[in-house]
């Protein structure tokens, strides 16, 4: 391999209003080499690659980019694509109803006299596709082909664009075992011909055994650059990497008063909403005691969300079987208005589009949960509206000049205040709280957290699911791991801690 | 014109539609010397455009929860033709035509209903189906002929309050109504502000409310006088009594109770509010059957009308009731719309209509003119919408010493406005995002 380095970034900083997502962040790749950046959800993986495919333009950022001994300063995706960096995204950029190679020369189309070259574009995709291992007729519409060969059109695609350096973002989050394996041994193979890569994944398992290099990427920061094969570097190194940073006192005084078990869910198993022979749920079993706080651990895409919403009246995805006991009682919840009837609440991960009607204002949002109980005969009680959210206004401490404010001129914090205020109207026995504090700043969490502990002082169930280790161990008196759909692992309170965690939620070889 | 915001809610289109109503009747009262505003004029105006106005309440419902409903038109003229020889051929009496209208409307409600929520095909295809369906259904019962109807049934669309009491050389019913109207106005304004006393918000101070009740009672006084002091026989026509009962109720079901929370809720967010417990597809069912059962009455009122059921009854109502309900300041998104804005959008529209006519302007300049108020309308808010900045509205209330358009209520508290403030300020946030 020739060494010389193909891509640095010197001390990037970039902020957002009132966040810094980056500071000081640099990154070293040599040519030809698999370099991995590692970090926990939200600690500016994504940010970086951003900056780095001119997504965020030059300007936007502080800091230089050096790629291939010079400085570029990219201003759109189109100009770094240009200078050879394509971004393959998690989610992925191609169009279902067109072919394989319409897909692939999709804004890049050869025209002679301003028609598409057909025979062209054939052709060079049957190159492509051989060589990324893929044998498809290149008319093949990207809906008929499955999620790990579209992840290998894309590479496709890129290499069309004469890519010099691939990122690629959990690319194999998606994908099954053997179609994972295939992608890194591709990888593998592209670097072999001398493309570099950059790859963002929470499976260390597959960066140890594919990366040349790891930059460990924690709050913004870059820590540390490692050598896989000089610095002996295996799983355990990198979660110490990871998660290294000391638990500050980010949280109020709690003092648990746990009570006996209320609420139960027995071998819960959901299909896919669409594709339902594709289990999001297997066997999922758990417990919640009166005043008790229970995490629930799991990288994203484990299914964490898929299992609230399924308990919470089969608001996701195709029941397949289980059996939810409340109070030792088995109750069946089919419908989201049984689920609150029953006691429960959720609180949804994405405010945005599933938490809240932009359009409404903070009285409206506070009681539209359980409208009945301001509701006099036919009437919607208004002043009894207002009284309400008022209360919990001054309760929750919500920071707008009134409660006849529309919900979306609030920032994330005191929105997600409106949210909680919803569901505490309806009284619920348990509150499932997914990601309650994603995209909150630091004030406003240790508020939400003692909102929570409030609650559970109250002698309410409270399961809060986060990808952010921190906190669910700051918060939770027992914490579940899940991965995949199944739940690997229940630790208490003492038992718990990021390595253990981390361990059972990437179902690391190791924790067997 | 915070009173006038008070009375008719926040939202800054709707509040400018108002200004644009009563800009068209004093222009087009000038222009044609003194032909608009006249007890015959009026009656024609509502006997002529109730059925629109109908409606457009159904629309509204519709397009709050992000549908749209293009089968009206056809279902009034299914529905009339069917009563129509129901009660010609069968000889049922003609308030039985009607519940057996009603009937049929509420039965292929169930029909739309059913294709929209349950199979959850989009409403702009299925009403799409629905008025090719319908048309021809309307010909193929009828034969493509006209059938006429008992002259019960006329007083449906083209009736008058009777004459009772003393001879006072008004039509005595229609003061009733008028003075009714205007105690209930007093009444409400002093209860609201009972109301914010009660929990210490700041008042408004007290000229407000009385210019505002002096205004308002004087236009409900002279529109009465107008009414009242026609021809002989005449009175406020029955179309537009029926299309009042229908505001009032659809304006409190859409504002007050929980059936109308939810179709908000559906139309603003649907996956937040069957997170929230709305049982999304019952929303969409009923609001689109509910449109169905309207269309059947204002298919029966214009058969009332106009004597006679026919094959061509109904053709483009739909996009009358459609432009009313955007006019009106609904939003093509959903989520956005008043039962009142909507109607005040129809009666730009009929003013527009009625004064053109009354100038000698013939139906193609008619069209074009109501084509370029309804882009105009829109485009306005959209233009709004892109800078961020209140409308020329509000900019022209804040210079009266006014809030600065919707975004600060003078009054604080929830209760000061009676219909459409929490309505007002989704519109002003609309903007914003």
């Amino acid at each position: 391999m020739n060494n010389h380095t193909i891509l640095e970034m010197r001390s990037i900083t970039k902020e957002f209003p009132g966040v810094k997502a980056l500071s000081d962040v640099s990154l070293e790749v040599q040519a030809g080499e698999i370099h991995a950046i590692c970090g926990e959800n939200g600690a500016g993986k994504s940010t970086l690659m951003k900056v780095l495919s001119g997504l965020y333009p030059h300007g936007d950022y502080t800091g230089e980019i050096i790629f291939q001994g010079e400085e570029v300063r990219f201003k759109d995706i189109r100009s770094s694509e240009a200078a050879g960096i394509v971004i393959i995204h998690q989610e992925l950029a191609l169009i279902p109803e067109l072919s394989i190679a319409e897909n692939i020369f999709l804004g890049n189309e050869p025209t002679r006299f301003g028609v598409i070259n057909w025979d062209y574009v054939n052709n060079t995709t049957l190159e492509l596709l051989a060589r990324v291992g893929l044998s498809e007729d290149p008319i093949t519409k990207i809906k008929d082909i499955g999620v790990g060969k579209q992840q290998l059109v894309e590479i496709a695609k890129a290499l069309n664009k004469s890519v010099k350096l691939l990122i690629l973002d959990e690319p194999t989050a998606a994908l099954n075992e053997s179609d994972s394996q295939h992608l890194l041994d591709l990888m593998a193979g592209l670097r072999s011909k001398g493309i570099s890569c950059i790859m963002i994944s929470h499976k260390l398992n597959e960066i140890e055994q594919i990366a040349d290099s790891i930059t460990i990427i924690r709050d913004g920061k870059s820590i540390e650059t490692l050598h896989v094969k000089n610095d002996g570097v295996d799983e355990d190194r990198i979660i110490r990497g990871m998660v290294g940073r000391s638990l500050e006192s980010r949280f109020p005084d709690h003092t648990p008063s746990i009570g006996e078990t209320f609420f139960e869910v027995r071998n819960w198993t959901v299909g896919h909403p669409t594709v339902s022979d594709r289990l999001v749920c297997k066997n999922s079993s758990f417990h919640v005691r009166r005043g008790e706080i229970v995490g629930f651990a799991g990288l994203m895409g484990a299914g964490r969300t898929e299992l609230a919403r399924s308990v919470f009246g089969r608001s996701y995805g195709t029941f397949k079987s289980g059996q939810i006991l409340i109070d030792g009682k088995e109750v069946t919840l089919r419908s989201v208005p049984q689920a609150i009837d029953a006691g429960l609440a959720y609180v949804t991960e994405d405010r945005k589009s599933l938490g809240l009607n932009l359009l409404d204002d903070i009285k409206t949002t506070t009681v539209s949960a359980d409208l009945k109980k301001i509701t006099r005969g036919l009437v919607v009680d208004r002043d009894e509206e207002f009284r309400v959210a008022e209360e919990y206004r001054q309760t929750l401490r919500t920071k707008t000049p009134s409660v006849n404010e529309g919900v979306a001129k609030l920032s994330g914090g005191n929105q997600q205040k409106v949210v909680l205020a919803k569901w505490m109207f309806t009284d619920p026995d348990l509150l499932i709280l997914d990601e309650p504090t994603r995209g909150i700043d630091v004030g406003a969490k240790y508020e939400i957290y003692g909102i929570i502990q409030k609650l559970a002082e109250q002698g309410k169930g409270v399961i809060v699911i986060s990808s952010e280790l921190p906190e669910l161990l700051g918060l939770s008196d027992r914490i579940y791991t899940i991965f995949e759909g199944a739940i690997t692992g229940e630790l208490t309170r003492d038992d718990a801690n990021q390595e253990s965690l981390m361990k059972l939620m990437t179902a690391s070889r190791k924790s067997a | 014109m915070n009173s006038l915001k008070q009375i008719f809610g926040g939202n800054t289109r709707q509040f400018g539609m108002i200004f644009a109503l009563v800009a068209l009747v004093v222009f087009f009262q000038w222009r044609t010397g003194g032909k608009t505003l006249t007890s015959g004029n009026m009656m024609n105006l509502f006997n002529g455009n109730s059925y629109i106005l109908i409606l457009a309440i159904g629309m509204v419902l519709v397009i709050i929860a992000g549908h749209i409903d293009l089968s009206v038109g056809s279902i009034a003229a299914f529905v009339g033709i069917v009563v129509a020889i129901a009660m010609r051929d069968w000889g049922i009496p003609w308030y039985m035509g009607v519940v057996l209208g009603l009937l049929l409307g509420a039965v292929i409600g169930v029909w739309q209903g059913f294709w929209v929520a349950y199979v959850g095909i989009p409403a702009f295809i299925v009403t799409l189906a629905g008025m090719l369906i319908f048309r021809g259904a309307n010909q193929a019962v009828g034969d493509s002929n006209t059938v006429p109807v008992p002259e019960g049934f006329q007083y449906l669309g083209a009736g008058y309050l009777p004459e009772v009491g003393p001879n006072t050389g008004y039509n005595n019913l229609t003061l009733l109504i008028g003075f009714a109207l205007v105690a209930f106005v007093v009444y409400s304004e002093f209860k609201s502000r009972r109301k914010l006393e009660k929990i210490n918000a700041d008042l408004p101070p007290m000229w407000v409310p009385i210019v505002k009740l002096v205004l308002l009672s004087a236009v409900i006084l002279y529109a009465t006088y107008l009414f009242a002091t026609g021809r002989p026989g005449t009175s406020f026509p029955i179309p537009g009594i029926i299309l009042g009962i229908l505001v009032i109720i659809y304006a409190f079901i859409s504002n007050k109770t929980i059936a109308g929370r939810h179709v908000y809720a559906v139309g603003g967010n649907r996956h937040a509010a069957e997170l929230s417990g709305v049982q999304s597809k019952r929303v969409n069912f009923m609001v689109m059957m509910n449109m169905s059962i309207l269309a059947a009455l204002a298919g029966m009122i214009f058969v009332g009308r106009s004597t006679a059921s026919g094959p061509f009854d109904g053709t483009g109502w739909e996009l009358d009731a459609i432009a009313a309900v955007f006019i009106g300041g609904a939003a093509v998104t959903g989520g956005v719309g008043t039962v009142v804005g909507s109607i005040i959008g129809g009666l730009v529209m009929a003013v527009l209509n009625n004064g053109l006519q009354l100038l000698g302007i013939g139906a193609d300049l008619t069209q074009i003119i109501k084509g370029l108020v309804l882009l105009v309308a829109v485009a306005f808010d959209v233009y709004n919408k892109i800078q961020g900045k209140p409308s020329i509205i509000g900019l022209l209330t804040r210079n009266f010493g006014g809030g600065g358009g919707a975004k600060k209520p003078v009054t604080p508290a929830p209760q000061s406005a009676p219909t459409e403030q929490a309505v007002g300020t989704k519109e002003v946030i609309s903007h914003d995002v």
